[in-house]
């Protein structure tokens, strides 16, 4: 074969492969009914999870035998994906990605119908959910998360007694001055990035909306600029850049290690992290292994009041969703519906339910104590969010930029916090400009 | 492949045709020419399937608006082109490669040094050859946590250090130059072997008989490397610069594991994997993926251009 007839073949096929690519629209808008007599539901079904604890240990399967005393003639199988986001997007482009899954933060809202069925409307659902229109795209709803998570600090209680800080800190400065107590009066690392691992960093987005105790914070940074002064995310990442700065992280960032920090912080090697509540077990687990007290892992919301009250956000961790194309639409609605309400596994993770009438965990009995005032964000620009979030290449849930942000904080990078906060949001006020024109 | 296969047909031929002068059937003539395309079935079909595919697909999507998973994508023309070659901060990034040549020319260096002193009669050299091809045989993405630990503040080389009496209190990984020049020393570990066995069987193809001609003129080791080793093995040196431009040009694995593009240690290709998977913009990175193709194809001609591939002739 000589060049030109590669040449030609490679032309031929490209235009073949972009008419071939995608999953086509056939299955678009199906509904996934929730059956009414459990006994006639059968099937074999696949779900989709990134518990590989769970799956590993067994826990899943303790679930599937007591649904199965319920819905007897369904299999359930359970796969459980490490790079869960990763390797769920590859599959997402054939047909069989599971019956029932998690929804991938990648998927575009809109395109939701195409991938998932819809499990009812959400003026039904919504009298019973919560968190129902993260996944509502024209008045449906396409997913429903079985556990509610709060962002927030754990903290080591013992620590931060000996440090002798024994109110939650009201403001980011409070904040910043009971770290450094910590660092003069203990021997503990008084906050721990998880710089290397990434991930970690970008749960500081969260701080959205509660700093200034408002619902509608996801459609003021639909609209305006994230990091404008005052803004909930400026906040946020000045109080990160502050506590690197002043040196009260851990000495070396970019090796830490984030499996290992679940225990040094129950045994008071490190006082704080923010994360959010669906670590607390985690950790608590951690406690346990390592030998120290699960009772000294805190939890404490962020340093910010608004009229006297501390405030924070409820959201849904991952969404579970039926593929669209299941053949067992009604046995993985079936597993759904009753994961959700029925399993515990909300409880188990001791986690908000996704129910309306559910009371609220234990571990957060501090909070009611406290009168922290919880809000649920209104998530109806989310999906503007993300498509700003994603042309501009920002990256508000990506580690990246928050990295950058730790580096300049410890002088590994050069340049001034306010040049980078105002370069970010240049960058997300002209996408905003674009994409809105 | 096809060459060889070809040459193989071709030489059959005459042998087979000298007891018959007359032409043969008709259906043995077709099966003669269709014998080589039935071996060549599996080869090529996995070669289509595995390389060139991805590659038309991927040509493909560069031309499109794809995010990677949506069922709906947008032919865009050469949008993603102009894009890529008007935003020049995404070949800043270039500049961390430089770090990966420094290492490969250190590396090459090296290679060559022990390649040769092993080629000699030294005291356990089988041994010897061995650790130093070890490396490369470990997965790339173990060797990456492996240098985790070994980089980490107070891990295996602080403690190495610290038996020799100096405490350093340095993050190996902590700013740019010195995050990089970690990677980069890592990368010399790993790829060093495979350099080192190159060089090794060019140099054991030599002819014996010319180092023993030229320790009876007299010459010393370093006018033997000079005189015969290194014009013996030009053609594998001048192969292995060329992997070695294109390597670090595409440097990808032990960054992305081991530091993720973070504190400045940002490679073209991580840049890319991150455009298509953490910005889902799919299309971009194809576009990216191919520039670098064509970026890497010009070097390596360029560099074809200025050492010519001559023949070896030492006698």
């Amino acid at each position: 074969m000589n060049r030109r007839h590669i040449l030609a073949l490679a032309v031929g096929s490209a235009l073949l492969a972009v008419g071939c690519t995608g999953t086509g629209g056939t299955s678009k808008g199906a509904a996934a009914e929730a059956p009414d007599d459990p006994a006639k539901v059968t099937g074999t079904i696949k779900v989709l999870t990134v518990r590989t604890d769970l799956v590993q240990d067994g826990t899943m399967d303790e679930y599937a035998a007591e649904f199965n005393k319920i819905y007897p003639k369904v299999k359930v199988k359970f796969e459980a994906l490490t790079n869960y986001e990763a390797e769920v997007k590859i599959r997402m482009n054939t047909e069989n990605y599971g019956d029932v899954l998690m929804i991938p933060g990648v998927i575009k809202k809109s395109d939701y119908p195409k991938f998932f069925a819809s499990l009812g409307t959400v003026a039904e659902r919504g009298e019973k959910y919560r968190f129902t229109d993260y996944t509502a795209v024209d008045g449906k709803v396409y997913g429903q998360t079985a556990d509610g998570v709060m962002p927030g600090f754990l903290y080591n209680k013992r620590v931060w007694q000996e440090a002798g800080v024994t109110d939650w800190p009201t403001t980011p400065d409070e904040f910043l001055a009971d770290l450094k107590a910590i660092k003069s009066r203990t021997d503990a690392i008084p906050y721990y990035t998880n710089f290397a691992a990434g991930w970690p960093l970008t749960s500081w987005t969260f701080v959205n909306g509660t700093v200034h105790c408002d619902p509608r914070a996801t459609t003021k940074i639909a609209e305006g600029n994230p990091w404008a002064a005052g803004a909930d995310l400026r906040v946020g990442d000045t109080l990160l850049y502050d506590i690197v700065h002043e040196g009260l992280a851990e000495k070396d960032p970019t090796t830490s290690n984030w499996e290992a920090s679940k225990g040094q912080l129950a045994k008071g090697q490190i006082a704080t992290q923010w994360l959010g509540t669906w670590a607390i077990i985690q950790f608590r687990d951690a406690a346990k292994k390592a030998g120290a007290d699960p009772d000294d892992i805190g939890f404490m919301p962020f340093p910010a009041q608004t009229g006297g009250t501390f405030c924070a956000t409820v959201g849904p961790d991952y969404n579970q969703a039926v593929n669209v194309h299941s053949k067992h639409k009604a046995a993985a609605r079936a597993w759904l519906d009753w994961f959700t309400e029925k399993s515990g596994y909300a409880d188990d993770n001791l986690a908000i339910s996704p129910l309306k009438d559910a009371p609220m965990p234990t571990v957060l009995k501090p909070y009611e104590e406290q009168g922290v005032k919880l809000i649920e964000l209104d998530d109806s620009k989310g999906a503007e969010v993300k498509a700003i979030d994603t042309e501009s290449e920002v990256g508000i849930n990506t580690p990246d930029y928050r990295q950058e942000l730790v580096d300049l904080a410890r002088g590994a990078k050069k340049g001034s916090l306010d040049d980078y906060l105002k370069s970010l949001g240049q960058k997300w006020t002209e996408t905003q400009k674009n994409m809105g024109s | 492949m096809t060459d060889t296969t070809a040459r193989l047909s071709v030489t059959k031929e005459p042998v087979r045709n000298t007891p018959a002068p007359a032409p043969a059937p008709r259906r043995a003539r077709v099966r003669r020419h269709l014998t080589p395309w039935i071996f060549l079935i599996a080869p090529l079909a996995l070669l289509i399937t595995f390389t060139y595919a991805p590659i038309v697909n991927m040509i493909a999507y560069s031309f499109t608006d794809w995010d990677g998973v949506s069922p709906e994508l947008h032919y865009t023309g050469v949008e993603n082109y102009t894009e890529l070659f008007t935003r020049s901060e995404l070949f800043e990034v270039f500049f961390v490669s430089g770090y990966y040549l420094v290492a490969s020319a250190i590396q090459i260096v090296a290679a060559l040094y022990f390649a040769t002193i092993l080629s000699f009669d030294v005291r356990f050299r089988n041994f010897f050859k061995g650790v130093l091809f070890f490396p490369y045989l470990i997965n790339g993405v173990a060797i990456g946590f492996v240098f985790l630990y070994f980089f980490q503040d107070g891990g295996t080389l602080d403690s190495v250090l610290a038996l020799f009496g100096y405490h350093s209190d340095h993050a190996w990984l902590g700013t740019p130059f010195s995050a990089n020049s970690s990677l980069a020393a890592v990368s010399i570990w790993r790829y060093l072997g495979l350099n080192f066995v190159l060089f090794l069987g060019a140099i054991q193809s030599i002819p014996g008989e010319l180092y023993e001609a030229a320790e009876l003129d007299g010459a010393n080791r370093w006018q033997q490397f000079r005189h015969i080793i290194a014009p013996g093995i030009r053609p594998v040196l001048t192969l292995t610069v060329i992997l070695s431009v294109s390597g670090s040009l595409s440097a990808f694995e032990i960054p992305y594991i081991m530091t993720g593009g973070a504190t400045g240690t940002e490679t073209f290709v991580i840049q890319t994997v991150k455009l298509a998977f953490q910005f889902n913009k799919t299309g971009l990175a194809s576009a990216a993926a191919l520039v670098l193709l064509l970026i890497i194809l010009l070097v390596t001609w360029l560099q074809r251009r200025l050492v010519p591939d001559d023949k070896v002739d030492l006698v």
